[in-house]
């Protein structure tokens, strides 16, 4: 969907300084684009529940910060994420990678879940599931940052 | 000779945290949570510390962490319980990892889930050596107390020495009456540590 160089660009661009992840397969070739990154920080955690409270500290102490993870990160960490939006109610956004959303015949469990977990949530998401979805992520942050709720931007994968 | 998981020894909890809450100085953040949330206000009460409740177990330190990450000319403390940072080994290597120099660790180790009823972690009957795998994660700084004297003499120079550190605490088991206390309100904790954070 995106390469690590527009990625980069998009979230620089909004303001994040911090991107706090557990890559997959679609979302690792990010990598290198932002681990160079002079514009914004990537962290990594071992978990994707520690992505959560990590994401709040930053927020508290005064930056931007962005959790990225595949949709099986998100199922994992489920109580971090419900402390952090609903307990502490900060805003904190975040990009899941939605593991075989493009094949079709996929039973993939990861695939199925995805959205009914979200609407069990009742977080605000946007899917950007085609390449000219793209600039939606940057539109959908915005709005989400305007109105101080968490957001969610669903990334259609394909195949691990 | 005394084994790992000796609690013959152990120094009261309230007392340990008393030496840490008396060392703080004004621009330190201290995160608590657990055990600790509920003690802590009673001994001391600033604006930069958080206590972490209702939590998510094992979400101290990282959130620590973050606040770490965000504000590096700070020094910043997390009071984790040993069943909290028992679910999340892994936030040692995150710590490593991450690069920070401004956080220490304090491991309140009960070899309980405190909270529930004081029921035993896995850990409670086993050798687990705590700084050491703190070492092993890559800590340049580790120490260990059981004896609360040697505690409070050597306490200023541990939380000198080069971060990020980690300090495992052998404790007693809270007093109840501290175990059904509240902790101040979350809303407020959030507003005061946000307008703290961002007066330099």
């Amino acid at each position: 969907m995106f390469t690590g160089p527009e990625i980069e660009t998009v979230f620089a661009e909004l303001g994040i300084t911090h991107v706090v992840w557990i890559p997959d397969t679609a979302i690792g070739p990010w990598e290198a684009a932002l681990a160079g990154s002079s514009r914004l920080r990537l962290v990594r955690v071992c978990r994707e529940g520690e992505a959560w409270p990590l994401a709040a500290g930053l927020h508290l102490g005064g930056q931007t910060p962005l959790v990225v993870m595949q949709t099986t990160g998100l199922f994992e960490s489920g109580d971090a994420l419900r402390n952090v939006l609903f307990d502490l109610k900060l805003p904190i956004y975040s990009l899941i990678g939605v593991r075989n959303w493009l094949v079709p015949q996929s039973r993939d469990t990861a695939k199925t879940f995805a959205e009914p977990i979200l609407s069990a949530w009742g977080l605000n998401c946007q899917w950007i599931a085609d390449p000219a979805d793209k600039p939606k992520l940057a539109e959908h942050y915005r709005r989400c940052r305007a109105a101080g709720i968490p957001g969610v931007a669903l990334m259609a994968e394909g195949a691990p | 000779m005394r084994t790992l998981n000796d609690r013959s020894q152990v120094m009261p909890v309230v007392d340990a945290l008393r030496v840490l809450a008396d060392l703080c100085c004004d621009a330190q953040i201290v995160v608590t949570n657990q055990g600790s949330a509920r003690i802590w206000p009673k001994l001391r009460r600033r604006s930069l510390d958080f206590h972490y409740n209702p939590s998510t177990m094992s979400g101290a330190i990282p959130l620590a962490l973050g606040l770490a990450l965000a504000q590096p000319q700070r020094e910043v403390v997390a009071v984790s319980g040993d069943g909290s940072l028992l679910m999340s080994l892994g936030s040692l290597v995150t710590v490593v990892g991450s690069g920070v120099t401004n956080l220490t660790i304090v491991l309140l180790d009960n070899g309980l889930y405190e909270v529930t009823g004081g029921q035993e972690t896995p850990a409670a009957r086993s050798a687990v050596d705590y700084a050491g795998l703190a070492r092993a994660a890559g800590f340049p700084s580790t120490a260990e107390f059981r004896d609360l004297a040697d505690w409070q003499t050597q306490a200023a120079d541990v939380l000198a020495l080069p971060g990020p550190r980690f300090v495992r605490l052998v404790v007693s088991a809270a007093p109840a009456e501290y175990l059904t206390s509240s902790t101040p309100p979350l809303a407020e904790q959030l507003t005061g540590l946000r307008v703290a954070v961002s007066n330099e």
